[in-house]
């Protein structure tokens, strides 16, 4: 029963919360990854774009509110979301139109692109704090639980609860259902293949009459969507704030790069890599061992191993050892 | 150097729009932006170093000037000898044992023959090691920060002359530096901005957390000023002072506050000065050619003999230490520490809206920049709301659209940077004093 009980508080206090923030991450991170694929810089007005994309979905949703439309147990953000995805795209395609087509021109160096990320970085800060202001926002509605941790106790007997909250359930279907259409689209359709080959080779794609503008626009929208569907979600399950946004952009790009900068795939286990250490250094086990050890031996300190505000020192720390030991990443990324 | 008439109108520009500011605003406002603008100056000046030399991206500055004020703190402060007492000992331990950890793990590391007997005596030293280390730890870190908490409640520093944390100050962000270079440098430049975004993250936390060391966020104030900047309620009450506040017509208590900013401004124009002669000698020297060819094509000047990852390391170093002392001068001004205050868009993306807009590989223009955006980053948001007063003067009073752009209009100098990078970059990416 101890046993029971210590796996089913590591599951409430870990494993959920992990998979959910594990699951913003890899959305984040294959939005960085797909534009160093294809773009060939790290973008670092990611974590802007999740909060425009957010912004924009925040305000549809209150419009929808204030007409009296909701989704029922679900949150209303969802059907505003399809809003946010399309002005952020918009909104990408103008940037890259007005600044990063010119340098793509004239075969600038990556890192040109890098500064010029940072100065839409600033510009879209500057507009997210201009429209919704700096502070706080919490923007779901709907059932909050899937299970309480009464009804979990209750159902099962033990003595921990299990609670799930709906936008952490949520959160997994969505970045699941969302990783597979992506999957397919690259791999199946023909523009997700052309995508690939520019990818891999820009020169062999060109000769082999692939429309360049026509790859960079699609791969800004796919990175929109991504990063619209993470910052809407990851501000479903804790809260909407623009400058928490910007710092999501050290864990994103940790992700990425432990993936290997340019992979998919590698993005993905990335993000869970990445989620689950943070989470689980930052966790105190007092409780758990207490469960599972002998009275006596009943630790005194909190078993934590570092405090919840080290959480980035964790991205940062896996960054290094992956740099350090194995710099393309886990599943062999880019090395430009 | 020759005197070109070009750079020396567009810093009379500078110095006049700032004297303008002194005019029409008030004067103590004009040797602020003055004073931050020196300190901004410094700042950019090390980063073009690292970009501009050698054309490393950095973009952890905001951890540099963290540590630099953190060495104000350390050197400055007088000791507390109760926390000493009661955990300091234990701490040093604490921090040693931490340090012994990593340097045994990095030996097992390159002694031990490759294999699964090295994973595992790896391991071990790190465990016990970690276990060691918050067992001394945390009891330290308990002990120090339950002494007075409300007053002390940290060790405190050394108690000497402030202008000691300058340069100690630089040896800290010196030595932060090398150990983000030892890992990232030589890899590509895409890891390097990572890293160092990530280590800046990481020594602000340090700041903001470790209570015992400089009491995170409950700021450390009152740190001592250099010795030859007296306080204000000091100098008002000097005959000499009096005499020269009436012969001038003003009031003692104004003028004295612009007269410790005026010394404040001396002291640093003058630090300012000798690194930018330093760097300009270093810039002409033999090292300086190398350093150019090597930003401009690293493979040719590694196939000429040249060790391009040390001269990458040395100048990735050096710039950081730069930087540190502008952080270390800043906290100095500001006479607190602050660890909440540090934020990546003011201390890290705004220098280097400075360096490029100034003309990167040009130490003037890094300090022209430096002084320009920051008269520009004080001025924005006293305009901002000006601006939006005007476009909605036709709004009535309390209209709700109105007061929220009211409220707003002081983000609008986010804006306004990101714009100007964009434009400069875009249009005249040499900036405004190319580099030659």
């Amino acid at each position: 029963m101890d046993i029971l009980n210590a796996f089913v508080l590591l599951a409430n206090f870990v494993i959920v919360p992990a998979l959910a923030y594990g699951s913003q991450l890899a959305l984040g991170a294959l939005g960085v990854t797909l534009i160093y694929g294809i773009l060939r810089f790290s973008n670092f007005a990611h974590g802007d774009t999740m909060a425009f994309g957010t912004m924009v979905t925040i305000l549809v949703t209150w419009w929808f509110w204030s007409m009296g439309i909701s989704a029922g147990p679900l949150p209303t953000a969802l059907l505003a979301l399809p809003f946010g995805i399309a002005a952020t795209a918009l909104l990408v395609l103008a940037t890259d139109r007005a600044v990063y087509r010119f340098y793509r021109r004239v075969k600038a160096k990556p890192v040109i692109f890098v500064i010029a990320s940072l100065g839409v970085m600033f510009i879209l800060n500057g507009i997210v704090r201009f429209v919704i202001g700096p502070d706080d926002r919490n923007f779901a509605d709907g059932e909050r639980f899937l299970v309480t941790a009464r009804e979990f106790r209750q159902m099962t007997g033990l003595r921990e609860g299990l609670a799930i909250k709906t936008t952490q359930a949520l959160t997994v279907v969505i970045a699941i259902l969302v990783v597979i259409a992506l999957f397919w689209f690259l791999n199946r359709t023909r523009t997700g293949k052309s995508m690939r080959a520019y990818s891999d080779n820009e020169d062999l794609a060109l000769l082999s009459g692939i429309d360049p503008e026509r790859v960079v626009v699609i791969t800004w929208v796919i990175a929109a969507g991504l990063a619209t569907i993470a910052g809407v979600l990851y501000g479903l399950d804790k809260s909407f704030k623009p400058f928490t946004y910007f710092q999501l952009l050290l864990p994103i790009f940790a992700s990425a790069i432990v993936g290997g900068l340019g992979n998919p795939l590698g993005a993905i286990a990335g993000g869970y890599l990445v989620a689950f250490s943070e989470v689980a250094v930052t966790y105190a086990y007092k409780k758990f061992f207490a469960y599972l050890l002998p009275e006596r031996l009943e630790p005194e300190g909190l078993m934590q191993l570092l405090s919840t505000d080290y959480k980035f020192a964790v991205s940062f720390a896996i960054l290094i050892l992956v740099l350090l030991f194995r710099p393309t990443g886990l599943f062999r990324g880019k090395a430009v | 150097m020759s005197i070109n008439m070009k750079n020396v109108a567009l810093f009379a520009v500078i110095f006049g729009l700032i004297a303008a500011v002194g005019i029409w605003q008030s004067w103590s406002v004009a040797f602020a932006i003055l004073n931050l603008g020196l300190i901004s100056a410094l700042m950019s000046l090390g980063v073009n170093m690292q970009w501009g030399y050698a054309g490393l991206f950095n973009v952890g500055t905001m951890g540099f000037v963290a540590l630099g004020g953190l060495a104000t703190v350390l050197v400055a402060m007088p000791p507390v000898k109760e926390a000493w007492a009661a955990g300091g000992g234990r701490m040093m331990g604490a921090l040693a044992v931490g340090a012994l950890t990593i340097l045994a793990a990095r030996l097992v590391w390159q002694r031990m023959a490759p294999g699964r007997r090295r994973g595992l005596a790896l391991a071990a030293v790190l465990i016990l090691g970690f276990i060691a280390y918050r067992w001394l730890y945390v009891p330290a870190a308990n002990a120090i920060e339950s002494i007075d908490p409300a007053s002390t409640g940290y060790l405190g520093g050394l108690d000497l002359e402030v202008l000691i944390a300058w340069p100690v100050g630089g040896l800290l962000a010196a030595g932060a530096a090398w150990i983000v270079a030892k890992t990232a440098l030589g890899l590509r430049s895409d890891y390097l901005a990572i890293a160092t975004l990530g280590i800046a993250e990481i020594i602000v936390a340090v700041m903001k957390n470790e209570e015992w060391l400089d009491r995170g966020v409950k700021n450390v104030i009152g740190i001592p000023r250099p010795f030859m900047v007296p306080y204000e309620v000091e100098i008002q009450q000097q005959p000499w002072f009096l005499d020269m506040a009436s012969g001038l017509g003003t009031d003692p208590v104004s003028l004295s506050s612009i007269w410790v900013k005026l010394l404040y401004a001396a002291l640093f124009t003058v630090v300012l000065l000798v690194i930018l002669w330093m760097a300009e000698m270093a810039l002409k020297s033999p090292w300086g050619r190398m350093m150019r060819a090597i930003r401009d094509n690293e493979v040719a000047a590694e196939a000429m003999g040249k060790d391009v990852t040390a001269r990458h390391l040395q100048i990735f170093v050096l710039g950081s230490a730069v930087i540190g002392i502008a952080g270390a001068m800043l906290t100095t001004l500001d006479g607190q520490l602050t660890p909440g205050t540090y934020n990546p868009l003011r201390f890290t993306f705004l220098i280097w809206v400075m360096v490029i807009v100034g003309g990167s590989g040009n130490n003037w223009g890094a300090i022209l920049g430096g002084f320009l955006i920051w008269f520009l980053w004080v001025e924005v948001e006293a305009l901002g709301p000006m601006l939006m007063e005007f476009f909605t003067f036709w709004l009535p009073d309390g209209n709700p659209v109105r007061e929220h752009l009211m409220k707003s209009a002081a983000h609008m100098r986010l804006l306004t940077m990101g714009v100007i990078l964009l434009l400069v970059l875009r249009f005249s990416p040499r900036g405004l004093i190319p580099e030659k």
